[in-house]
């Protein structure tokens, strides 16, 4: 696996690093985040649970862009991650 | 597969006196020699391949569990990366008045240092005597298996299997 | 419409070895894979293989990975990445691909399925947690990603997977507090919970995952003992700190296309549920349509590796590429490697049971 050069991107608000190419979930892991959205109905905590695409647990919201499945998305420098709530809403940037 | 192993994941000394991989003390006494802990029927064979002197027998039904011939068996070591279940090891019985010398397959890192005091470690995973770095081998042939010899009181020749650091155990 | 002679679904150790056999003999193959890399879980596999000697036994599953990458290149085995097989139509000769934002369609005579597996998941209060995660999870973010999930860690499930994984989450640097297994014994190979019981691991079988609790994540792992009616046993119950669960519970076969395009299936335990039935060759109820690996039923990627060769072979004589004799030669070989990869304990049942799949075929 070849980890590409480090960048810095936005989580939450908050500056991150990670490795351009590695899934967004990933750095997010390695950084210490754990819960990267809540569910519709109950609001619950989820967070990476297949890690290879299928089952959707790991969506956020990335550059205003809602259920992007951040396990197999590969980070960009610059890129804005945000905790999802529920559905998420599109052009959502805060 | 064995009543114990399957309940604990262990041989048990009954077990391993049973095994056909497994030298007697007087072989041990003489000098370094493979102590193969395979006792479960798995088609695999690459420890026949790789001993130079023939010294591993698991045939043409490579389920067969493997023979060791302690006389062909010089002790060099080469099965020891190759099994996939890192489960040969080297006994020597003779290294000096007080202690054996014990080889065994290392898989994490860091490696120890040659001369490093560690725990002489059972397998229940179980520091059980001190014992002394002596050997760090770790060539390219190895296909990053490294292997590691440590001098141990004689008495546990037969149950060290492993190491463990002495920081870890505070 | 991108015209092919034989067009294979999952560029894993299956799909790779048919599409190899198959561009040897001269068929026209194009492989689709909706990873950014080739290789399916093999890259994942940084242990050693059992096996014989023709099988790279002592080999690491990265190692055979590239060999088999670099074999394909060399065979001009053209692969598209990125790209999701969602659809198959006209009588499983039409497959309908999403690569970026747009739809392709391929049309093929022959199409092997070599989609693999999916994990399974154990349902127990507290499983939603962030923090509980299937074990091949685990194995891919440690094993491709070089993170870890967490680092004090609880592997529910016994067998090779869970085995494996404890064993390079402990290389990744964590700690694994226990395995619990369901069953009075051990699932996997005995050398393999050997080797984490020498590192310190406590392996209690007759235990399972009572619930997993925490604030918002997974902090604690409450454990019990089971009888033989899968009933807890009162008064058992354990509490292990950890920030991890994973789940070795299982795979089963990701057949999804084969049954839209109408092959019969059988429900085999053993294999890991649904199941295309299919034949020696590996063609299943409908003519030209192919499954080979662990979508024929969950085993080894070097048996996966075989059955893969088996379609291309299969494919190459259907096209004229190579004679009837020429194609029995290789096939018995094949089968002979078979047989040898699928014998003792763990793959007598294994034999058995795909026997009767074929059988059932017809």
């Amino acid at each position: 696996m070849n980890k590409g050069q480090e960048v810095e991107f936005v989580f939450d608000g908050k500056r991150v690093k990670g490795y351009e190419g590695e899934p967004i979930a990933t750095a997010l892991l390695a950084s210490g985040v754990k819960v990267f959205r809540y569910t519709v109905k109950s609001g619950s905590p989820r967070g990476v649970f297949c890690a290879i695409g299928r089952c959707t647990d790991c969506v956020m919201t990335v550059d205003g862009m809602p259920n992007v499945r951040t396990c197999i998305t590969p980070l960009r420098g610059g890129l804005i991650v945000q905790t999802q709530k529920g559905l998420g809403s599109w052009g959502d940037t805060r | 597969m064995r009543e114990s192993l399957s309940k604990t994941g262990i041989l048990t000394r009954e077990d391993l006196g049973e095994s056909p991989g497994v030298p007697s003390e007087e072989r041990m006494a003489k000098g370094p020699v493979a102590y193969i802990e395979c006792m479960e029927e798995i088609p695999c064979n690459p420890c026949e391949f790789v001993c130079p002197n023939g010294a591993i027998s698991v045939g043409k039904e490579i389920i067969d569990l493997p023979v060791l011939d302690e006389n062909k068996c010089d002790g060099c070591g080469l099965c020891i990366p190759v099994c996939p279940g890192l489960a040969i090891f080297i006994v020597d019985k003779s290294y000096s008045e007080e202690e054996a010398l014990i080889g065994f397959p290392y898989e994490l890192l860091p490696l120890p240092e040659v001369g490093m005091n560690v725990y002489g470690v059972d397998r229940k995973g179980k520091a059980i005597c001190k014992a002394r770095v002596v050997k760090v081998q770790n060539p390219k042939r190895f296909d990053r298996t490294p292997v590691v010899y440590m001098a141990i009181p004689k008495a546990f020749a037969l149950d060290v299997r492993n190491l463990r650091f002495m920081e870890e155990e505070e | 419409m991108i015209e092919t002679e034989f067009a294979v679904v999952g560029a894993g150790p299956a799909g790779l070895s048919a599409a190899l056999e198959a561009g040897r003999a001269g068929v026209k193959t194009l492989v689709i894979d909706e990873n950014q890399a080739s290789g399916g879980q093999l890259f994942k596999q940084i242990h050693k293989f059992f096996g014989s000697k023709e099988h790279w036994a002592g080999t690491r599953g990265i190692e055979i990975g590239n060999r088999l990458l670099m074999e394909s290149e060399k065979a001009g085995v053209k692969v598209m990445l990125d790209t999701v097989a969602w659809g198959i139509f006209d009588g499983g000769k039409v497959l309908a691909l999403k690569q970026n934002e747009g739809i392709r369609r391929v049309h093929a005579q022959n199409i092997l399925l070599a989609t693999g597996a999916s994990e399974n998941a154990l349902a127990f209060p507290g499983w939603t947690l962030p923090g509980v995660l299937g074990a091949g999870a685990a194995q891919t973010l440690v094993n491709l990603h070089r993170v870890l999930p967490g680092m004090k860690v609880l592997m529910v499930g016994s067998g090779n997977v869970g085995l494996i994984v404890s064993y390079q989450l402990l290389q990744a640097g964590a700690k694994i507090v226990a395995v619990v297994e369901a069953l009075p014994k051990i699932g996997g190979y005995g050398v393999h919970a050997s080797k984490i019981r020498r590192m310190g691991v406590p392996i209690l079988v007759s235990h399972t995952v009572k619930e997993a609790a925490g604030d918002g994540k997974v902090e604690r792992a409450i454990v019990t003992q089971i009888d033989e009616q899968w009933h807890p046993v009162p008064g058992t119950e354990r509490e292990f700190e950890v920030d991890t669960i994973c789940m070795a519970v299982g795979l089963h076969p990701l057949a999804e296309l084969a049954w839209i395009a109408g092959c019969q299936f059988a429900y085999i335990a053993e294999l890991g549920g649904h199941v295309p039935l299919h034949g020696k060759n590996m063609e299943t109820t409908i003519p030209g349509l192919y499954v080979a690996g662990d979508a024929a039923g969950i085993g080894e990627a070097t048996a996966a590796m075989e059955e893969g060769r088996l379609v291309g072979v299969d494919v190459a004589r259907r096209l004229g590429r190579l004679s009837d004799r020429e194609a029995e030669m290789l096939v018995s070989e094949i089968e002979s490697r078979i047989e040898s990869i699928r014998s003792g304990p763990f793959g007598d049942m294994l034999r058995e049971v795909k026997k009767k799949l074929i059988e059932r075929r017809g």
